[in-house]
């Protein structure tokens, strides 16, 4: 292959194919590489789709995407060994369309977003491995991929390869992921009726609902759990700081088959079926964690862009949006008979920085880094949470007051005020 | 801690192996083995790929690779591990992911 095309997107999931499909829209010739059988068949995700992100890009994508449910409810668990207090967020508003959240199977999902970019005259090529980058100076000139004679050139690359990206690190444009700032998550999707799934979740049709879960589960790692309902199968998942696996030495399928084993857990996925066991890796540095996003025939969109808000649970959406970014960049410079050199290309960070997307990850900038000084959010805290409420809820002849200086004493004893107030305030600012 | 049988787990998945061709390999055996105190990637792979053997060597079977990275990522001390995807098309094939 000598053909030499305006541009080349490396990866098919969300922002490959947003910036893919963006751009062959616009009429550029667009070549598209995945190193999977098919588009998805690499991709792992919750998986929680927000509507948002992809209506900028295929406003009727509701004709004919494969969606699962749509979510009309969120629950919110923190976990003791036992137990768990929770709180659950349920509106009628999310019953109605245009729905907000979707759950959805990355592997069908991939492929119907993949057939958008080809139907919009994108060429994408499936099961080939892009090796490494070709230079020309500082120049990304184009990709060499595993297949025979396979340079093929472009007078710009975007990078949308997903966390490791190993293309990134052969150039230089970023160092390795520290494991302070990645996340390890293992799931499982297992196959349960809708008859039995709805009335279990309190649902009905296409209705679905999302739980979330911090504490004890998470062995007083960094993390969180989730446990989302597709049509036909739930799927559950447990995700921790990689630097927190290795100091701790819990085997991640240890983790996942305790929390399935968690009596709040197990009753909700009573006859379920094993289908798949996957695992993958969450770029949750934040925003001090993001590598250089562009630079002279190149810019990197997506997880291999660390844009991840870990805190909301939202990876896809920043990918999609900042893949579009990308692609508009390039469109605009194309339009007017600019070259994409790094000077012209900064114009994908500014949108980005004007955008949702850095808007976010700056807000929450201090947030990995307060979690890392205060891990008793993930194991004292939900403890003692769980033991209040459950003097709140035992009637057992014990006076209220009592009862409540039990509570207090636990607090004070088990942390110190000085150091929950520390924390409280670490985890304020952070949020501010 | 709870005894899981890894191997069970990745039974469900489907994976297309090139065989003789594994994408990761351990640079330096002699390191894992004489150097290397923590060996954090025989906890850490979700897939199970490493083993400690009983004298202090560490083995690598690609087999049942979830192609995460993790392995590549953590060996920050000795950066032992020479990590590539697999040549397009081969390895794991997510049904659901
Ligand atoms: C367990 C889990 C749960 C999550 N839950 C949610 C959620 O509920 N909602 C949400 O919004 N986000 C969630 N995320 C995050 C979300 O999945 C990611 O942010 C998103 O997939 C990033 O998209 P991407 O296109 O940047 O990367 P990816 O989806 O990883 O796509 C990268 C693509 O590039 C291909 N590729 C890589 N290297 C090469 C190469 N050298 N040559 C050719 N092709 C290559 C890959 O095969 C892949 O198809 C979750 C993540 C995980 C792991
Ligand atoms: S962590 Fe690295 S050096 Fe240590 S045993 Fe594993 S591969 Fe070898
Ligand atoms: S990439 Fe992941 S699954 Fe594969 S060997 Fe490394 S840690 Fe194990």
């Amino acid at each position: 292959m000598h053909e030499k095309f305006d541009t080349i997107v490396v990866g098919a999931g969300p922002a490959g194919n947003a910036a893919a499909y963006t751009l062959a829209k616009a009429g550029l010739s667009v070549l598209q590489i995945e190193r999977g059988e098919t588009p998805g068949s690499k991709n792992v995700q919750g998986a929680i789709l927000y509507a948002d992100a992809l209506e900028r890009i295929i406003p009727d994508f509701r004709d004919d995407a494969p969606l699962e449910r749509y979510l009309i409810e969120q629950r919110g668990w923190l976990l003791d060994d036992e137990a768990y207090v929770g709180g659950n967020y349920r509106a009628e508003a999310f019953n109605r369309p245009p729905y907000n959240r979707y759950t959805i199977v990355r592997a069908q999902f991939d492929k119907w977003f993949s057939k958008k970019v080809q139907d919009a005259g994108g060429l994408v090529i499936c099961e080939t491995t892009v090796r490494e980058l070709i230079f020309d100076g500082d120049r990304v000139a184009g990709v060499l991929t595993d297949r025979e004679g396979g340079a093929i050139y472009a007078d710009l690359v975007i990078l949308a390869d997903g966390v490791n990206s190993t293309l990134a690190r052969k150039a230089g444009f970023h160092p390795e992921l520290k494991p302070k700032d990645v996340a390890l998550a293992v799931k499982e999707t297992l196959f349960l009726a809708p008859e039995i799934i709805e009335p279990r979740f309190n649902v009905k049709g296409d209705e679905g609902v999302a739980i979330e879960m911090v504490g004890k589960i998470t062995k007083g790692m960094i993390g969180t759990g989730f446990l989302y309902t597709n049509k036909e199968s739930l799927t559950i998942g447990v995700g921790c700081m990689l630097s927190d696996f290795a100091a701790q030495k819990i085997p991640p399928y240890v983790m996942l088959e305790e929390m399935k084993a968690h009596p709040a857990i197990r009753p909700l996925l009573e006859g379920a079926e094993v289908k798949e066991y996957v695992a993958h890796l969450i770029p949750e540095g934040g925003y001090d964690a993001i590598p250089k996003l562009y630079g002279n025939g190149w810019m990197i969109a997506g997880d291999s862009a660390g844009l991840v808000n870990a805190v909301h649970r939202e990876g896809s959406n920043l990918a999609m949006t900042s893949g579009r970014l990308a692609a508009e960049t390039a469109i605009d410079l194309h339009a007017a008979g600019q070259p994409f050199s790094a000077a012209n290309l900064a114009g994908y960070k500014q949108r980005l920085d004007d955008s949702f997307v850095m808007k976010d990850l700056k807000k929450y900038r201090r947030l990995p880094a307060a979690l890392h000084r205060s891990p008793h959010f993930f194991t004292l805290y939900p403890e003692l949470i769980t033991l209040a409420a459950h003097q709140w809820v035992k009637v057992d002849g014990v006076d209220k007051k009592s009862k409540e200086r039990e509570v207090r004493r636990a607090f004070a004893g088990r942390r110190g005020w000085l150091g929950m107030m520390g924390d409280a305030f670490r985890l304020w600012r952070a949020f501010e | 801690m709870m005894r899981v049988n890894v191997e069970e787990k990745l039974f469900q998945n489907r994976y297309k192996v090139d065989a003789g061709r594994p994408h990761i390999q351990i640079r330096d055996p002699d390191v894992c083995r004489s150097q290397c105190q923590a060996q954090q990637c025989t906890t850490c792979c979700p897939a199970g790929c490493y083993t400690a053997e009983g004298n202090g060597a560490v083995t690598l079977i690609t087999d049942g690779c979830l192609e995460c990275g993790t392995c590549r990522v953590i060996c920050t001390e000795f950066r032992n591990v020479d990590w590539e995807y697999p040549r397009g098309g081969f390895g794991i094939l997510f049904k659901f992911g």
